[in-house]
C-alpha cells in the first residue's frame, strides 16, 4: 500500500520545497512560489491517495469488497464496526539511541492521521494558490512561500508522528513558522509584538508539553518495562485496566498536556495571543490560525485521548478540567466576537470559541465529534478568513475595519458575498451545512454522556455564534458602503499598504482609482472550493450512514476503541439547535435592520460596564502585559539584577577592596621596609584593578609572550630529556 | 580495576607516535614561529595563526577517526605516559575518552574560526601568539590525565585569556580582566588544595606519591569517605563551579564577556566554561562518588536557579552581548542539571549541551562581534531595523537565536531534551522548574532580536553593510554543524556513551546510589500492521 506505507513523503516534499525556495527561490521566474504550489499539490495528491487506501483498508478488515466500501448502503454498518480491529500503519527508523533510550522517527497512519493530512494539504494548497494573487508584489514574497512550505512540512510531521517526541518537534516548528509569519511585516512594531506574544504564550503551554512528553515515556516504561515515546504503546499502557501505571502519573501527564492544548489551541485563559496573531497576512490567518496549527492542540488531545480519558476520568460524567476549559472558552470567545470592529478579529474570536467546542467535545467523551468538528471547521473557517481577505484586497482598500471601510459590498463582490454567507451559515450550524452536523454531534454526545451543563453551554454558544456572524455579515456586506474615503492608518492590519513602492498591487487598488470590485479567480477559486466542503463535508456523518465514524475512528488498540461510544442522532435536539441558531440570526438581523431598540449600552449602566469589560478583553491582556510581562521585564528582572550587582558582586568587590587595602598596607608597612617582592606583585595587581590605567604596550605583551613561550619550550625540553 | 578506567593500556599509543602530545604542542609551536615573524609583516603572523590552528583542527579530525567507538572499551585511548618530575610523582600522562573527545574537537574548531573572525584586529602579532598559547593550554586541559599537569594547564589558560581581554577588550576591560583572573584564581586555590590533599592522603596510606588521575580515582573512591569526602568534594566543586560558572559564582562572566574581544568571547563561552563541567565529570564525581550523590541536590538547586536566574537577568540587560553572556549562565545550568542527575541520559545530555552551546553561542558571539564592527556599540537601543538593511546577516542572527533557544532541528534541542529526560528520572521537580527556562530563553533572545533587527531602520542604522564572505565563513560551519547534530546526533552520542556508562557504573560501585536504569529497547521492535 504505497500511499500508507510511504506517507513519510507527505511531510518530506514540502520540507524539500522549503530548502529549494530558500536557496534558489529569488532566481526563479515566479520567485519560488511555483515550487511551493507544486510541492504542496504533490503532497495533497499523496494525501488523497492515503485517504482512499485507508478507507479500503478499513473495509478489507471487515471482509467486504473494495467497491462496497463506497457503495454499501445504510444499515448493517454502524452496528458491528467496533469489534473488528483496524491496525494503523506503523513504520519507524531509529533517530538516535542513548543508553536504554531509543528515540525514533516514524509514521502512524490511521484514520485520524489521514483526515488531518487531507485537511492540512488541501487548505495549504488553496492558501498557496490564493497567496499568488494576495501577496503579489510583496517585498518578501519568496520568503513568504518558503515559510509556508516549512509550516506545511512541520504540521504534517506533527500529524504523521508515531511518537510524542516527534509530535513535540513538529509542534515547536509550527510555532516558529507561526512566529515568522505573524511578524511577516516586521517593519511595524505592532506586528512583531504580536508575533512575539503569540510565540511566548504558546511556549508557556509548551512547558506542559515538554514535561508531559517526558512523562509519556515513563508511563510506557511503567507499563511495559521498556520506556518509549510511542503513541500506540502509550495508549495501550493507559487503557489497559491491569496496567501497573498509577492514576496519579496519568493525571499529571494529562494536566501537563492540557496546558499545552490551552496554549496552542487558544483556550481560556491563554487565548489572548490568537486575535493579535491576525497581524499576519490573511492567508496565514486562514491556514495557521484557523484551520491547522491552532487545532494541533485538539489533535494532540485526540491522538493520546486515553491519557485524558483516564487521567481526567472523563467517563464518569460531571465536570472535568478539559470540558470545563473548553466550555468556558466557547462562551468567552463568542462574547468577545460581538464587540470587534475588525472583521478578522471577529473570526479570530469565533475560532477561539469553536476550538472551545472541540476541546469541550473531547472533555465530554465525544472523540469522533471533536475530530469531525475539527474537520468541518477547517473548511468553513478558512473560507471565512479567505473571504475577509478578498474583501480587504478588492473591496475595502486593505482595511479590515467593518465599521469604517466596509458595508454594502454585497453588490460589488457577489461571489465573495455568496461564499462568505455559505461559510457563515455553516459556522452557525444551519441545516444541512457542515457545521450543523458536527456541532450537533458534540451536543448530542454531551447530553448522552451525562454532561448536561455542557449541552446547555453548547446551545448558548450556538445562539451567540449565529448572532455575531450575522452582525459581521451585515456590517460587511449590507447597508451603505462606508469606504472610499482617504484610507487611514491602522498600521497593524493594513496589509500591503506598508510600502507602496514595493507593492504595485496596492497602488493599483488605490481608493481614488477604483471602486470596490470583485476579486479575481485566484482568490474566488479557493473560496468556492472551501464553500463546497462547507456545504457537503457534513454529510460524511449523516445519521445511520456515519462514514466518518466508521472510517476514521480508531479501532486499535482495543482499550482506545472501547472508550469511544458513538451516540445516535437525536432529531429533537437537532431541531432545537437549528431553531436556536435561527433565532440568533433573526434577532441579530432585526437589530441591525432597526427593528429592535438600539443604543442599549449608551442608556444602561450595566450594559455599558459589560461592554467595556468585553472591549477590554476581560482585562486579561492587561494582566499579562502590564503585570506579568512588565513585571518580569521590569521590577522582577531589575530586582534580581540589583541583587546580582549589589549583593553577590559586592562580596567580590569588598573582597577586592579588602585585598587592595591589604595590599596597600602591605606595600606601606612591609614592602617599604624592603622585605618581600611577592607581596609587591600582589599590590601591583590590585592597584591595576583599582583603576590606575597603564597601557599594556605591544613590547610588554611580547615580553610576557616570550616568557611564556620560553616556559613552554623548557617544559617540553624537560619532558623530552626525562623520557 | 574500576570500570571507569577500562583495560590496562600500553604505555605508548597504538599509532606509534604521540598524537595527543602533538595536539597539545602544535599551537604552541605556531606561537614560537610567530614570535620570530617581524611585527611589520602582520599578514605573515596571521598566516602562521591560520595554518597552525587549521592544522590542529586537522589533527583533531584525525583523532576523531582514530577514536575507537567500540562500546566495550570505555577507558582512555591513545594513552601516553612518561615520567616528568620524578621526585614529585608528576607524570606526562595524556589520554582521551568519550568525555574529553568532543571538547578537544570543539576547541580545535573554534580557534581557527575565532582567528578568522579577528582578521582586522590591532597588534595581530601578539594577538596570534596569545591565541595559539591559549589553544595549547585548552587542549592540554582536556587531555591531561595527571592531576598536576591538568592543574598547570587549568591555570595557564588564565594567562593568555587575561591578556586577550585586557589587551583587546572594550571600555571596561581592565576591571573585567582582573575580575575574571581573581575570581578563577580564587576557585583554583580550592581546587589545588583538593588535588594536593587527595594525593598526599594517598601517599600517606600507600607511600607512593602520584597525581595519576586513574590511580587517584581508584584510591579516593575506595578510601575517602564521610565528612572528609564531602569537604574535599566541595573544594573541587568550588574550583569548577567558578569556571562553569554556577550561581552564585557567575558574576565575573558577564563582565568578562562584555569587555572581551569577539575571539575571546567565542573561546571563553565555547570551551573555557566547559572546563568546569568537565572537571566535575573527570575529578569531583569519580573521586568522591558518595559525596557527589549526597550533595547532588545542592548542585541541582544551583543549576536550576542558574537557569531561571540567568534568564531573568538577561531579560533586562540593555547590552546585546551581556544578554548572550547571561544566556550562557542558563545554558550551563542545563549542563550541570544533566550531569548531577547522575543518569545516563542526563550526563550524555549535559555533554551534548556543552558541545552544542559551544557552537550556537560561538555563532551568536561572532555575529554580535560583526554588529560591533559595524556600529561600534552593543547597546540594544542603538540598533533598529538591521534586518532590513542587512537581510542575510539578520537571517543568520535569527537562525543562531533559534539554535540557541533549543529549537528542534538544532543541536541544542537534543542536548536539553536529554538532560531533562535524564533529570526527570531522579529529580522530577527540578525538571519542571528548568523547563520554564526553555520558555524564558525565548523571551529574552527573541525580544532582543525584535528590538535590534525589526522595525524601520533609522539614520544611524541605515548604512549598516550586510555580512561579508569572510564573516559568513566563520559563522556557517558553526550553525551548519549545530543543524547537522540536531538532525543526526548519533555520531556524538555513540562516542560519549561508553565513557558515560562507565562513569555511572563507577559511581554505583562506590556509593549506595543505584542509577535508575532504562532497560535497553529491543533492537528491532515488531512492527504492527504495516501495509501489505
Amino acid at each position: 500500500m504505497f500511499f500508507l506505507d510511504q506517507a513519510w513523503l507527505v511531510p518530506l516534499i514540502p520540507a524539500i520545497s522549503f530548502v529549494v525556495i530558500l536557496l534558489f527561490g529569488k532566481r526563479m521566474p515566479r520567485q519560488g512560489s511555483e515550487v511551493g504550489v507544486v510541492a504542496v499539490g504533490a503532497s495533497f495528491l499523496l494525501s488523497c491517495g492515503a485517504v482512499v487506501r485507508w478507507i479500503l483498508r478499513v473495509h478489507d478488515a471487515e471482509g467486504g469488497s473494495a467497491l462496497g466500501a463506497f457503495g454499501r448502503s445504510i444499515g448493517r454498518i454502524g452496528a458491528d464496526h467496533a469489534e473488528v480491529p483496524v491496525l494503523p500503519v506503523l513504520h519507524h527508523v531509529t533517530w538516535f539511541q542513548n543508553g536504554g533510550v531509543r528515540l525514533t522517527a516514524g509514521i502512524q497512519i490511521d484514520g485520524l492521521a489521514v483526515v488531518m493530512m487531507f485537511v492540512v494539504t488541501l487548505i495549504s494548497l488553496l492558501v498557496h494558490v490564493y497567496s499568488l494573487e494576495y501577496m503579489r508584489g510583496d517585498r518578501r514574497f519568496t520568503y513568504f512561500y518558503a515559510a509556508l512550505s516549512l509550516f506545511t512540512a512541520s504540521m504534517l510531521l506533527l500529524v504523521v508522528a508515531d511518537n510524542t517526541l516527534q509530535l513535540l518537534v513538529g509542534w515547536e516548528l509550527v510555532g516558529v513558522c507561526s512566529f515568522m509569519l505573524i511578524g511577516h511585516w516586521w517593519e511595524e512594531k505592532p506586528n512583531s509584538d504580536a508575533a512575539l506574544k503569540a510565540f511566548l504564550t504558546t511556549r508557556t503551554g509548551d512547558i506542559g508539553l515538554l514535561t508531559g512528553v517526558i512523562m509519556t515515556f515513563f508511563i510506557v516504561q511503567r507499563a511495559t518495562g521498556v520506556g518509549s515515546f510511542n503513541i500506540v504503546a502509550l495508549n495501550q499502557a493507559v487503557s489497559d485496566p491491569s496496567s501497573k501505571v498509577g492514576h496519579t502519573l496519568i493525571l499529571w501527564c494529562a494536566a501537563a498536556l492540557m496546558l499545552a492544548i490551552v496554549g496552542k489551541s487558544g483556550q481560556f485563559p491563554l487565548h489572548t495571543w490568537l486575535p493579535d496573531a491576525m497581524a499576519g497576512p490573511t492567508p496565514v490567518s486562514a491556514l495557521i490560525h484557523a484551520a491547522t496549527m491552532v487545532v494541533a492542540g485538539v489533535y494532540l488531545g485526540a491522538r493520546v485521548y486515553p491519557v485524558f480519558f483516564h487521567g481526567f476520568s472523563i467517563g464518569d460524567g460531571g465536570v472535568n478540567p478539559m470540558a470545563a476549559i473548553g466550555g468556558i472558552t466557547v462562551i468567552v470567545g463568542a462574547l468577545l466576537a460581538f464587540v470587534q470592529d475588525d472583521i478578522k478579529k471577529v473570526l479570530a474570536y469565533s475560532t477561539i470559541s469553536q476550538l472551545g467546542y472541540m476541546v469541550m467535545a473531547l472533555g465530554v467523551g465525544a472523540w469522533t465529534a471533536a475530530v469531525f468538528h475539527l474537520f468541518t471547521h477547517a473548511f468553513f473557517k478558512a473560507d471565512l478568513f479567505l473571504g475577509a481577505g478578498s474583501v480587504s484586497h478588492s473591496g475595502s482598500h486593505h482595511s479590515f475595519d467593518m465599521k469604517t471601510d466596509m458595508g454594502g459590498l454585497k453588490k460589488y463582490m457577489p461571489q465573495t458575498y455568496k461564499t462568505f454567507v455559505i461559510g457563515t451559515l455553516a459556522l452557525a450550524g444551519i441545516f444541512p451545512l457542515a457545521g450543523f452536523w458536527s456541532k450537533d454531534e458534540i451536543l448530542v454526545n454531551a447530553g448522552h454522556n451525562n454532561y448536561k451543563l455542557f449541552l446547555v453551554i453548547g446551545l448558548v454558544g450556538a445562539f451567540m455564534t449565529a448572532a455575531y456572524m450575522t452582525r459581521c455579515v451585515y456590517l460587511t456586506f449590507h447597508g451603505e458602503y462606508r469606504g472610499g474615503h482617504e484610507p487611514h492608518a491602522i498600521p497593524h492590519v493594513d496589509e500591503a499598504e506598508h510600502d507602496p513602492i514595493d507593492t504595485p498591487a496596492s497602488v493599483e487598488h488605490d481608493a481614488e482609482v477604483h471602486p470596490p470590485h470583485e476579486s479575481n479567480r485566484l482568490l474566488t477559486g479557493p473560496l468556492w472550493v472551501l464553500s463546497f466542503f462547507a456545504v457537503f463535508a457534513g454529510f460524511l456523518n449523516f445519521p445511520h450512514f456515519s462514514r466518518f465514524e466508521k472510517w476514521f475512528q480508531p479501532r486499535y488498540p482495543a482499550g482506545f476503541a472501547e472508550i469511544l461510544h458513538p451516540v445516535a442522532f437525536n432529531p429533537i435536539l437537532a431541531t432545537v439547535s437549528v431553531l436556536i441558531a435561527g433565532a440568533g440570526i433573526g434577532i441579530a438581523s432585526a437589530y441591525y435592520l432597526g427593528k429592535l431598540p438600539q443604543g442599549l449600552s449608551e442608556r444602561n449602566a450595566i450594559a455599558r460596564a459589560g461592554k467595556r469589560f468585553l472591549v477590554n478583553k476581560y482585562y486579561l491582556d492587561y494582566v499579562y502585559e502590564n503585570v506579568i510581562v512588565a513585571g518580569i521585564k521590569g521590577p522582577i528582572s531589575t530586582g534580581v539584577y540589583w541583587f546580582n550587582q549589589n549583593v553577590i558582586d559586592n562580596v567580590l568587590n569588598y573582597t577586592g577592596r579588602g585585598a587592595q587595602a591589604l595590599g596597600r598596607a602591605t606595600y606601606e608597612y612591609v614592602d617599604q621596609k624592603g622585605v618581600d617582592g611577592l607581596v609587591n606583585g600582589i599590590a601591583t595587581l590590585t592597584g591595576e584593578s583599582g583603576g590606575e590605567v597603564r597601557k599594556i604596550q605591544t613590547g610588554r605583551l611580547q615580553f610576557y609572550a616570550l616568557v611564556l613561550v620560553a616556559a613552554v619550550v623548557i617544559f617540553a625540553g624537560v619532558l623530552w630529556i626525562s623520557t | 580495576m574500576s570500570p571507569l578506567l577500562g583495560e590496562v593500556i600500553p604505555v605508548t599509543s597504538k599509532l606509534g607516535y604521540p598524537l595527543l602530545t602533538f595536539l597539545v604542542f602544535l599551537p604552541a609551536m605556531g606561537a614560537v614561529v610567530a614570535m620570530f615573524v617581524p611585527a611589520r609583516r602582520p599578514e605573515l603572523t596571521r598566516a602562521v595563526g591560520y595554518v597552525t590552528s587549521v592544522a590542529t583542527f586537522g589533527m583533531a579530525l584525525f583523532l576523531l577517526t582514530q577514536f575507537d567507538t567500540n562500546p566495550l572499551k570505555p577507558g582512555f585511548q591513545l594513552f601516553e605516559d612518561h615520567s616528568w618530575i620524578g621526585a614529585l610523582g608528576v607524570r606526562w600522562t595524556l589520554g582521551v575518552d568519550g568525555i574529553s573527545l568532543f571538547m578537544v574537537a570543539l576547541s580545535a574548531l573554534l580557534f581557527p574560526v575565532a582567528l578568522l573572525a579577528s582578521a582586522n584586529i590591532s597588534k595581530p602579532k601578539s594577538f596570534t601568539i596569545w591565541m595559539l598559547l591559549l589553544e595549547s593550554a585548552m587542549i592540554g586541559v582536556f587531555l591531561a590525565l595527571d592531576a598536576m599537569v591538568f592543574f598547570i594547564f587549568f591555570e595557564f589558560v588564565l594567562v593568555p585569556m587575561y591578556f586577550l581581554i585586557a589587551g583587546w577588550g572594550h571600555d571596561n576591560r581592565r576591571y573585567a580582566a582582573m575580575k575574571f583572573f581573581l575570581f578563577t584564581m580564587a576557585g583554583s586555590a580550592f581546587l589545588f588544595a583538593g588535588i594536593l590533599s587527595v594525593a598526599f592522603m594517598r601517599q600517606h596510606s600507600t607511600h607512593v606519591l602520584t597525581f595519576d588521575v586513574r590511580a587517584l580515582t581508584d584510591w579516593a573512591a575506595a578510601h575517602i569517605h564521610g565528612g572528609t569526602a564531602k569537604v574535599l568534594f566541595v573544594a573541587f566543586a568550588v574550583g569548577f563551579a567558578v569556571k562553569v560558572p554556577l550561581f552564585p559564582f557567575h558574576t565575573w562572566l558577564p563582565d568578562a564577556h562584555t569587555d572581551a574581544p569577539t575571539a575571546g568571547s567565542v573561546v571563553l563561552a565555547g570551551v573555557m566554561l566547559k572546563i568546569g563541567a568537565y572537571g566535575f565529570l573527570r575529578f569531583a564525581i569519580p573521586f568522591f562518588p558518595q559525596a557527589a550523590v549526597d550533595l547532588a541536590p545542592l548542585l541541582l538547586v544551583l543549576a536550576v536557579v542558574g537557569i531561571t536566574y540567568g534568564a531573568i537577568v538577561a531579560a533586562m540587560q540593555p547590552n546585546l552581548k551581556r544578554i548572550i553572556a547571561y544566556s550562557s549562565v542558563a545554558h550551563l545550568g542545563f549542563v550541570v542539571l544533566g550531569v548531577f542527575a547522575l543518569t545516563n541520559q542526563g550526563i550524555s545530555g549535559g555533554l551534548f549541551t556543552m558541545l552544542s552551546h559551544g557552537l550556537t553561542t560561538g555563532a551568536l558571539f561572532l555575529l554580535v562581534g560583526m554588529l560591533y564592527d559595524r556600529r561600534h556599540t552593543y547597546e540594544l537601543s542603538e540598533f533598529r531595523g538591521i534586518w532590513k538593511v542587512a537581510p542575510v546577516f539578520g537571517g543568520l542572527f535569527v537562525a543562531a537565536t533559534f539554535a540557541s533557544i533549543g529549537l528542534p532541528g538544532f543541536s541544542g534541542f537534543v542536548g536539553e531534551f536529554l538532560s531533562l529526560l535524564g533529570a526527570f528520572l531522579t529529580s522530577r521537580w527540578y525538571v519542571v522548574v528548568a523547563s520554564t527556562g526553555v520558555i524564558l530563553a525565548a523571551v529574552y533572545l527573541l525580544w532582543a532580536v525584535q528590538r535590534a533587527f525589526t522595525g524601520e531602520p533609522d539614520d544611524a542604522n541605515r548604512a549598516t553593510p550586510d555580512i561579508g564572505a569572510r564573516e559568513i565563513v566563520t559563522v556557517l560551519p558553526l550553525l551548519g554543524l549545530s543543524l547537522f547534530l540536531g538532525f543526526y546526533p548519533k555520531p556524538v552520542l555513540d562516542r560519549l556513551q561508553p565513557s558515560v556508562e562507565a562513569l555511572i557504573h563507577h559511581v554505583e560501585l562506590n556509593s549506595d546510589y543505584k542509577a535508575p536504569t532504562v532497560p535497553p529497547a529491543p533492537v528491532a521492535a515488531p512492527e504492527q500492521g504495516t501495509g501489505k
